[in-house]
């Protein structure tokens, strides 16, 4: 393994781990998905760009890099998904928040 | 190294499981599992430079396909019921 | 044509996944893309002329080089929301007025959105996108619409349109 693919591989488990903290910190669940989607994703795509450096453009390296994009759009949509069906399911807002502007569509 | 980074994802996922009990609605729970999906991911990227079994990649794609199934079922319930208080 | 760009583009993405080129694979391969073009050929690629214009693919290219790098500083701000003490956060939901007129265009200003972190797309309706923001340092449309799309919507006002 070279060094680059080692500090990809360590960056993205910090990002992770970055990610899975605020899964248990944050209020409520948006503030949650914020967190948590975005960062872990970040993390993974790290680490399949650390294996892709690793293994070159052998059938692992192109299926670790079109796995990229995959991840990327699967977990966007879920995360819009998810964070609308929570808010059409009636979740409440956190005390903090400050401007709610969705609530008159909603009606 | 390889090992050491593993226990760490490992560990990271229990984390997500302690928010799978702690959590206070069902929306909690699968939100927590989603996150697991996307961890289990970089576990298998792992497990392919630890072991050298290429075919893991293939369970990494599909386990990402799956895995977005799953959030889009649960989304639509979500839109589609109430909160009862 | 509509229906050869969809092919190609179906049957090189199952090119890529097996990176084989063993016979039974390119025949199977071959079948199940003709099936997907036969059934949904007729609703996707409207436009098919874009797909093979190279300029739009240059200023995608730089689009991506863009979104990456936003993407890796809102990262750091985020785990430094998460990870101090007091947990600086003020979130909320904001409605942003985007001038993109063709649907796929939106779809991507709103997976972008949602991909930068510290915002998600709540819901798209006509030309008004809903974001869940977790820290609103402004109430001012103008100045928030500046801050959360002005840079996308530029490029792929040029990639789309």
């Amino acid at each position: 393994m070279n060094n680059i693919s080692v500090i990809l591989i360590i960056v993205g488990i910090a990002f992770d781990l970055f990610g899975c903290i605020g899964l248990l910190r944050l209020p409520d669940l948006y503030n949650r998905l914020q967190s948590a989607t975005k960062c872990v994703t970040l993390g993974t795509c790290s680490i399949l760009l650390a294996l892709f450096l690793h293994y070159g453009f052998t059938s692992v390296g192109v299926k670790a890099l079109i796995a990229i994009p995959l991840l990327f759009f699967a977990s966007t949509v879920g995360a819009h998904i998810l964070i609308r069906g929570a808010y059409k399911y009636g979740l409440k807002l956190t005390d903090k928040t400050v401007v709610d502007e969705y609530k008159e569509v909603d009606q | 190294m390889i090992d050491i980074l593993l226990y760490i994802l490992m560990g990271m996922s229990f984390l997500c499981f302690i928010r799978v009990l702690l959590g206070p609605t069902m929306a909690d729970r699968m939100v927590a599992i989603d996150i697991f999906g996307i961890l289990v991911v970089g576990i298998c990227a792992l497990l392919i430079l630890k072991t050298g079994r290429l075919f893991l990649i293939d369970v990494a794609i599909a386990w990402i396909m799956l895995s977005f199934i799953g959030t889009i079922a649960l989304g639509k319930y979500l839109t589609r019921n109430k909160l009862d208080e | 044509m509509k229906y050869i760009t969809l092919f190609l583009m179906t049957f090189i993405l199952w090119l890529l996944f097996t990176f084989t080129l063993g016979i039974y694979s390119l025949i199977i391969g071959f079948v199940v893309s003709l099936v997907i073009t036969l059934l949904f050929g007729n609703r996707y690629l409207s436009d098919w002329k874009l797909y093979y214009n190279p300029v739009r693919y240059f200023w995608a290219l730089v689009y991506l080089v863009i979104f990456i790098w936003e993407c890796l500083i809102a990262n750091f701000d985020v785990a430094y929301r998460v990870l101090s003490p007091k947990m600086p956060i003020k979130p909320g939901i904001v409605k942003v007025k985007s001038n993109l007129s063709s649907d796929i265009a939106k779809t991507f200003l709103a997976n972008s959105i949602t991909m930068t972190p510290g915002t998600i797309t709540v819901d798209v309706i006509d030309d008004n996108i809903y974001i869940h923001w977790i820290y609103v340092s402004s109430q001012d449309p103008s100045v928030y619409t500046k801050k959360l799309i002005g840079r996308f919507e530029k490029l792929l006002k040029k990639v789309f349109e």
